[in-house]
């Protein structure tokens, strides 16, 4: 061999590379269209951020005569005026945040202490604990069960009513678990014989090693939470209490209430589309801001979770 | 799942309270792997801690509504006994067996499922030998950090995008009319919400679906390209016989999951995206439960749906399982 497949691999960032030291002419064009190829999945990807931003700057005028894809027309910026001077945007802004902060918080400790536990292969009853946990991945009692049970419990129009029943994601159950499984042994029996019990063990030396398995199980919970809306918009009925999810789909759904028939589109009149899409940039942004910095962490989540699930 | 091995057992000895370990010494023969419930706890009772809240959060809201589902079986008025009043046997079952809307909703369902699943499952692992192909690391990660972006997007979002594009001002008419066309009102027609649905379910997974692909490219040894080329196989024959091979694993352990929430389907974005001219294509059994459930308050109609749903899931996901370890050797558990 010609190359040292080690550099090579290093150099060119991936094995299938070292395997191409002598490229036919069908493979070298193959490449070209596959660059392209990809470049055209890149643009599929974006046209629809690009487009609700361009509208969200156009006015309605030129997008309801069907000029505005690429680039705003009939430049506006009143309707972000509009929209950032509604107080229930704000309050329902708000909620979200509150809503995912409350519900990140709990999730994490019901996971955390759970996943800990039955992480340690001694513990008696793990495999039942286990499989009580991952039969649900599989089967769940249905919409109308729990929407009576939370009704049962008080909990309509309130917080719990979104933050509890959703408080553990057996996914993310299995890959703090498959984490803790991997953290070496010998620390927590060194522990153990310093005298230090369970608590200690898990407190003062087991937490402080998954720092980098936290951050990313709290990233995991906090999206899903600031994305849910569908909780939210059947056990809440007060606009004042809505996470801007829902306040943007009955935007969406041109509703001025959740009571909507069929909960489908179309049967109010339509809000403006300019309107709809300031409200869908101003709900995308932190995440989309936030993205490029969090994006490698859900990535490593997803495999740590995929090795042992 | 393992259970303890002896040496797991052993080592776990070295977590538990020190008086059990001044106890394990004195023993001479190492402690047999099984222990009763009364040594467990009063070696692991602190563990046990951990285990009550998150046991108490799986009773309480997944195990207490899958007992709730009797009220398939029994009659029940809002505001009575979460359990329901009184038995009422197959009634429920029977009421929706007669029903033609439930037989239009299931038809739905299974097609928009089995369309989702032969044009959205295969299209990652395409996009991932794609991107395996790349010799760029830098222009392979640009593709990847943006064909993920829509998985984080809330699903109120990507309902919002689909029903701005497919408007009559929006840009799949803009298209429809630069082609000369006439411009078509895609959210009023049944015939396009199948094309409307997979179109933007592979848009928001197609990207995010390559991880798991891209992860075990990386494990293929690469001895057996160098075997191959030796043989003389051309980059193709390369895919077709050694790349492919070595996906296989988890292209049939996500196709099992795909099965098994095919039932399912995209209940939260159908619900945002359709309205009632679309529920002869639109309407599958997830909203068609919603509707008569929680609208209509029909809650032991709705149950016994919702109740064979379930069942068919979980059926499905079971003989996915057991075919695919006697076919391929691959499976869940």
């Amino acid at each position: 061999m010609t190359t040292d497949p080690t550099t090579a691999t290093r150099r060119l960032g991936r094995p299938a590379a070292a395997r191409g030291i002598q490229e036919s002419r069908t493979y070298r064009a193959f490449r070209v269209v596959n660059a392209v190829l990809l470049l055209g999945v890149v643009a599929v990807t974006l046209y629809p951020f690009v487009n609700i931003l361009a509208q969200s700057f156009s006015s309605e005028g030129a997008i309801s005569a069907g000029e505005v894809n690429l680039w705003p027309r009939g430049f506006n910026v009143e309707t972000y005026r509009v929209v950032l001077g509604d107080d229930m945007f704000w309050t329902n802004y708000k909620n979200t945040v509150v809503y995912t902060v409350v519900a990140t918080a709990i999730s994490m400790v019901l996971t955390t202490s759970f996943a800990y536990a039955i992480s340690k292969k001694h513990l008696k009853g793990r495999t039942v604990l286990i499989g009580i946990a991952v039969f649900t991945m599989f089967f769940n009692g249905g919409l109308i069960p729990n929407y009576v049970l939370i009704n049962e419990l008080g909990m309509k129009n309130t917080l719990w009513a979104i933050v509890l029943p959703n408080a553990i994601s057996v996914f993310n159950l299995l890959v703090m678990k498959a984490f803790f499984e991997n953290l070496p042994e010998e620390l927590e029996e060194a522990a153990a014989i310093d005298g230090l019990t369970t608590y200690g063990i898990f407190f003062r030396i087991v937490l402080p090693l998954s720092k980098a398995v936290l951050a990313t199980m709290v990233l995991f919970y906090a999206v899903s939470f600031w994305n849910s809306w569908f909780s939210a918009f059947l056990f809440l009925d007060r606009a004042e209490l809505y996470p801007v999810t829902v306040y943007l789909r009955n935007m969406i759904a041109g509703a001025t209430t959740a009571t909507s028939i069929g909960g489908g589109a179309g049967e109010l009149a339509q809000v403006a589309a300019n309107i709809q899409a300031v409200t869908m940039v101003l709900t995308v942004l932190p995440i989309v801001t936030l993205y490029p910095f969090i994006q490698k962490y859900f990535v490593s989540g997803v495999m740590l979770g995929a090795v042992k699930g | 799942m393992s259970t303890a091995s002896p040496t797991g057992a052993a080592a776990g000895e070295g977590l538990a309270a020190p008086e059990v370990l001044a106890a394990a010494r004195t023993t001479p023969l190492a402690r047999p792997p099984l222990t009763t419930w009364r040594q467990a706890l009063r070696r692991d009772w602190r563990l046990y801690t951990f285990v009550a809240l998150p046991l108490l959060f799986f009773l309480v809201f997944r195990y207490l509504p899958m007992i709730g589902n009797v009220i398939a079986f029994r009659r029940f008025r809002p505001g009575g006994s979460i359990l329901g009043e009184e038995w009422v046997g197959l009634r429920y079952v029977e009421l929706f067996i007669n029903d033609p809307a439930f037989w239009n909703v299931f038809k739905n369902t299974l097609f928009l499922g089995v369309l989702t699943l032969v044009i959205a499952f295969p299209l990652p692992i395409v996009l991932a030998l794609l991107l395996n192909e790349l010799r760029s690391r830098r222009f392979k990660r640009f593709v990847q950090t943006i064909s993920y972006l829509p998985h984080f997007m809330s699903i109120v979002i990507i309902a919002g995008m689909v029903l701005q594009i497919m408007s009559v001002q929006g840009t799949a008419n803009q298209l429809v009319r630069a082609l000369g066309g006439d411009t078509v009102p895609f959210m009023q027609r049944a015939e396009w919400f199948p094309v409307v649905y997979v179109g933007s379910e592979v848009w928001q997974t197609v990207g995010w679906g390559t991880i798991l692909y891209l992860a075990a490219l990386t494990q293929i040894d690469e001895n057996l390209y160098e075997a191959a080329r030796i043989d003389g196989a051309s980059r193709w024959k390369q895919t077709l016989h050694v790349t492919l091979p070595g996906i296989r694993p988890t292209m049939v352990t996500l196709l099992i999951l795909n099965i098994g929430t095919f039932m399912a389907v995209g209940f939260e974005k159908v619900l945002l995206l359709y309205n009632p001219l679309l529920y002869p294509t639109a309407d599958v059994i997830s909203t068609y439960l919603y509707r008569v459930g929680i609208l209509s308050s029909n809650f032991s109609y709705a149950a016994a749906i919702g109740l064979f749903e379930a069942v068919i899931g979980l059926t499905l996901i079971l003989s996915a399982n057991a075919i695919s370890r006697r076919a391929v050797g691959t499976s869940l558990w």
